[in-house]
């Protein structure tokens, strides 16, 4: 019996071998050898961080050319360099990427998140569609810190989670574990791509900045005394912080939360500090580039949009030169922003940072008459980027204005700032309510004239910055309100002596908001002048594009404001590799907008040059978001807003060209950051009295 | 035909094999996580449980009857069962690859499924022709999966909501399979 269960056994086991031997030589399959191979080089911890099952999973997705030989994030770069070998890969260096965190919390908001129980985000967002009002916002339940597999995320007190950069493998699991999109996985290139989305933490000053700058995150870091990653943070959207910490007329400042509670926060003031911090140490903060690309990008204009657009392409890997018509650089914030205001030398000094990262400068050399798009192109450059600005003041519609002694205010400024020593006499007259006109009116006094500026509605009505207006006022400028020019009278040799003019009313307001100035008829009357200036507005000089062409066609299509027609995404023009943006596309517009525009051209450049297609999400933020806009802050407590101190005085003021203004001193700016609400999208900080009150009152949230 | 419908009805509900019987509670519990992976390896229990009955239907009537080697059913139906799954696993891999691919892990798992080996030795001491054991085998089966599926979807829910530490995972599962067992009971004034 028992020999018999043995041979039974025996040769049903046979039965079976030889059944899977047959089958096992029919249905072999073959494998890739490179499989095992990789697979043993791996370090078999089969942490899944790569995103496959297991290291097998990850042999066969490299294999297969789905993941690239460097998938393992728990292997060193030795352990990548083998694998590429097994592939017959090259090992190229990785951009270092890390999780980021874009949510400021709101901690201190009210309406947190209440959830009847689930402790999950994806839970709270599925089940209940996520009972917090805030639609974007991190809903703090922890859920992509369970989800790291190298415990580098962990919960920090205000209930927001916290990246360790050191253990963080950019593996990407907290990104898809995060319901609301709130954390990112990025390197610098990504970053300095990224446009806002609808879907970001935007508080209003975020939103409404030209230059998308992250504001909240800057204010932040001066409050936690890192003054240097304010700056890194900063030119991670504008690498001209020393001149837009002194002459930007701030918009993101116009939409801060905190006007409803006192005034704004100083948000620029905070900006100059940090800037002037660096400007003072006289070193440049070393600026990452990524590795080089080798393509090559000729930027036309070296005013804010070129200098932006060619910081943000070197940035990025790319080669950029500079063509540039004047002596130097910096377009119209050094030949349109007087001396006193901007000093040359510290706007110097943040230039040569910009072309200290390689950026080359050809100077003196114009479009049109120097070199041509053709040229361009013969000579190798991959893409064109057309940032000249807008040159030409415009006139006064008035008679005699071609007269000698009639200058514009563009012209006038340039020509100071060439050191030309403009002739002013002793009696100045100046046309216009902008930035433009108040510049040349306080050059003039500074200048030794007497100046009157003259403007054909009312104070309230000027489109200068208010500060401006009053600087103007201090140092001695005369103001003629409700007066528009008629003609200039010259006299026998053609020089410009006095300028008639029309006094005027204000009545019915027109497209722009303000009330139309009408004519008082019969109500001309004469004011001497040794100069007039007329600074009513600006526009491109596009006489370059023409090249030499008798038949005067422009090879770009443009308005009838003289700007050049671009994709209002991408910057394209109608000619495929040719960008453009600032004035030259916008019409005269700030600073600030021209830096922003450069990026986002330099963006687009880089799609061009390396993917061929431009991508412009659907969820990118144009205008503000409408639910983000409050009219009323409560518990926050009233704390006065910082004031920039003057740095020169009484009769000094006016006759030289010193700096008016001094940065804020350390005790000010923190204090100052202390004033930011760190608002999010529906949520900022209260008061922590008041977050005392709320959390003994509502336990559970 | 009445007779194969309550068989039928019978092995899916009544005498569900897990939830009845108590056979194949180590991947009732371990892959009710995820009514995903749950579906995945009901399948791959309904494929070869069937397949399972039905060779050693055939061992036992050829083999182990005619030589009155019975008492050798089970260590003969151990190494058939095993040796089938691995010709199922070749056989896949070459002819359908999605099929073995949506499979995957699970296919060698039932090797060691004392569910399948459950069902074949049921249908022995139950003495049911071929067609019945392969009806019987293949309801049984389709019994795993509901039961799988039931308890993943209700351990999908619990996994989000607020559970004291000691009760969250595989013990709040084991009382839901309890619950779930309880329930089932019901079925047995059907037949």
């Amino acid at each position: 019996m028992i020999l018999t269960s043995g041979l039974t056994l025996f040769g049903i086991g046979l039965l079976a071998a030889a059944i899977l031997g047959i089958a096992s030589k029919l249905l072999y399959v073959k494998e890739d050898p490179r499989i095992a191979l990789i697979e043993n080089s791996l370090p078999g911890a089969n942490c899944g961080g790569c995103g496959y099952a297991g290291c097998s999973g990850a042999a066969t997705a490299i294999v297969a050319g789905i993941a690239p030989a460097s998938v393992c994030l728990v292997a060193d770069a030795e352990t990548s360099a083998v694998v590429a070998a097994i592939m017959g890969q090259e090992v190229v260096q990785r951009e270092p990427e890390l999780a980021v965190r874009d949510c400021t919390g709101g901690l201190r908001a009210t309406d947190l998140f209440h959830y009847e129980g689930a402790l999950d985000c994806r839970a709270a967002h599925l089940l209940y569609g996520g009972s917090k009002s805030c639609p974007e916002g991190c809903l703090g339940l922890g859920s992509c810190m369970r989800a790291c597999p190298f415990d580098a995320i962990h919960m920090g007190p205000e209930g927001l989670p916290v990246i360790d950069s050191t253990l963080c493998k950019a593996c990407g699991n907290c990104v898809d574990a995060c319901p609301r999109g709130v954390i990112g996985v990025s390197g610098m290139s990504a970053r300095l791509l990224h446009l806002n989305q609808t879907t970001d933490c935007l508080a209003p000053c975020r939103q409404k900045c030209p230059a998308q700058i992250n504001i909240p995150r800057y204010i932040e870091q001066i409050k936690a005394g890192d003054y240097d990653g304010a700056v890194m943070t900063i030119k991670e959207r504008n690498p001209l912080l020393v001149t837009c910490g002194r002459v930007c007329p701030r918009p993101c400042e116009t939409v801060c939360r905190r006007q409803y509670v006192d005034e704004t926060v100083g948000i620029n003031m905070l900006k100059r500090f940090v800037a002037d911090r660096e400007l003072r140490s006289g070193v440049h903060l070393p600026v990452p580039c990524a590795a080089d690309t080798g393509k090559r990008v000729a930027v036309i204009g070296g005013g804010p949009a070129g200098l932006s657009c060619a910081y943000f392409l070197r940035r990025l890997g790319h080669s950029p030169t500079i063509f540039d018509a004047m002596p130097a650089l910096g377009g119209q914030t050094r030949y349109g922003i007087p001396e006193y205001r901007l000093p040359k030398a510290d706007l110097d000094w943040e230039i040569q940072g910009i072309l200290d990262l390689g950026v080359e400068a050809k100077l003196n050399t114009r479009f049109g008459r120097d070199f041509t798009l053709e040229s361009l192109r013969a000579d190798g450059f991959d893409a064109v980027f057309i940032g000249i600005g807008a040159w030409q003041a415009s006139g006064m519609y008035a008679e005699g204005e071609d007269l000698d002694g009639v200058m514009g205010g563009i012209e006038f400024l340039t020509a100071h700032a060439l050191g030309q020593k403009p002739e002013t006499g002793n009696k100045v007259i100046v046309v216009g309510g902008g930035n433009t006109a108040i510049d040349a009116a306080r050059t003039c006094v500074r200048l030794g004239a007497d100046v009157t500026l003259m403007y054909r509605r009312t104070r309230n009505e000027m489109p200068a910055d208010v500060e401006e207006i009053v600087g103007a006022e201090d140092e001695g400028v005369q103001f003629k309100f409700l007066a528009a020019p008629a003609r200039v009278i010259g006299d026998e040799n053609g020089k410009a002596t006095h300028l008639e003019y029309y006094e005027m009313e204000l009545g019915e307001p027109d497209e722009s908001g303000r009330r139309r100035p009408v004519k008082k008829e019969g109500s001309e009357q004469r004011m001497e002048a040794t100069l007039i200036i007329p600074a009513i507005g600006q526009k491109p000089d596009l006489g370059c594009l023409y090249d030499d062409n008798e038949e005067g066609t422009c090879p770009l299509e443009t308005t009838r404001w003289q700007t050049i027609v671009a994709d209002p995404d991408t910057f394209e023009t109608a000619i495929p590799g040719v960008f453009t943006a600032g004035d030259v596309y916008t019409g005269p517009d700030l600073v600030i907008s021209a830096i922003g525009d450069g990026r986002k051209a330099a963006r687009s450049i880089h799609y061009y040059m390396t993917e061929a297609a431009i991508p412009v999400p659907e969820t990118t933020q144009k205008g503000m978001i409408p639910y983000t806009l409050f009219k009323e802050i409560d518990s926050v407590e009233r704390k006065k807003r910082a004031v920039l101190p003057h740095l020169c005085h009484g009769e000094e003021r006016n006759c030289t060209f010193n700096e008016v203004e001094g940065p804020l001193d350390e005790q000010q700016a923190l204090a100052e950051a202390d004033r930011c609400l760190r608002c999010g999208l529906v949520c900022y900080d209260r008061d922590e009295p008041f977050l005392a009150e709320e959390r003994e009152t509502t336990p559970d949230s | 035909m009445q007779e194969y419908f309550l068989l039928f009805i019978g092995a899916m509900f009544v005498n569900n094999i897990v939830l009845a019987q108590y056979l194949g509670n180590c991947p009732f519990i371990g892959t009710s996580k995820d009514t995903g992976v749950a579906l995945g390896m009901g399948a791959a229990v309904v494929f070869v449980a069937t397949l399972a009955a039905a060779f050693t239907w055939l061992v036992q009537e050829y083999v182990l009857a005619p030589f009155g080697l019975d008492f050798l059913q089970t260590l003969a139906f151990i190494l058939v069962i095993a040796a089938l799954v691995q010709f199922v696993e070749m056989f896949l891999k070459k002819m359908v690859p999605p099929l073995y691919k949506s499979l995957g892990i699970f296919l060698p798992l039932i090797t060691t499924n004392c569910a399948v080996m459950g069902i074949a030795l049921i249908c022995q001491r139950e003495e049911f022709g071929f067609v019945k054991t392969v009806l019987f085998s293949f309801a049984s089966g389709l019994g795993f999966m509901l039961a799988l599926v039931l308890l993943a979807g209700i351990r999908e829910k619990l996994a989000v909501r607020r559970l004291p530490i000691a009760m969250r995972g595989t013990p709040i599962g084991l009382i839901m399979a309890g619950l779930m067992s309880l329930a089932f009971f019901a079925f047995k004034g059907m037949i």
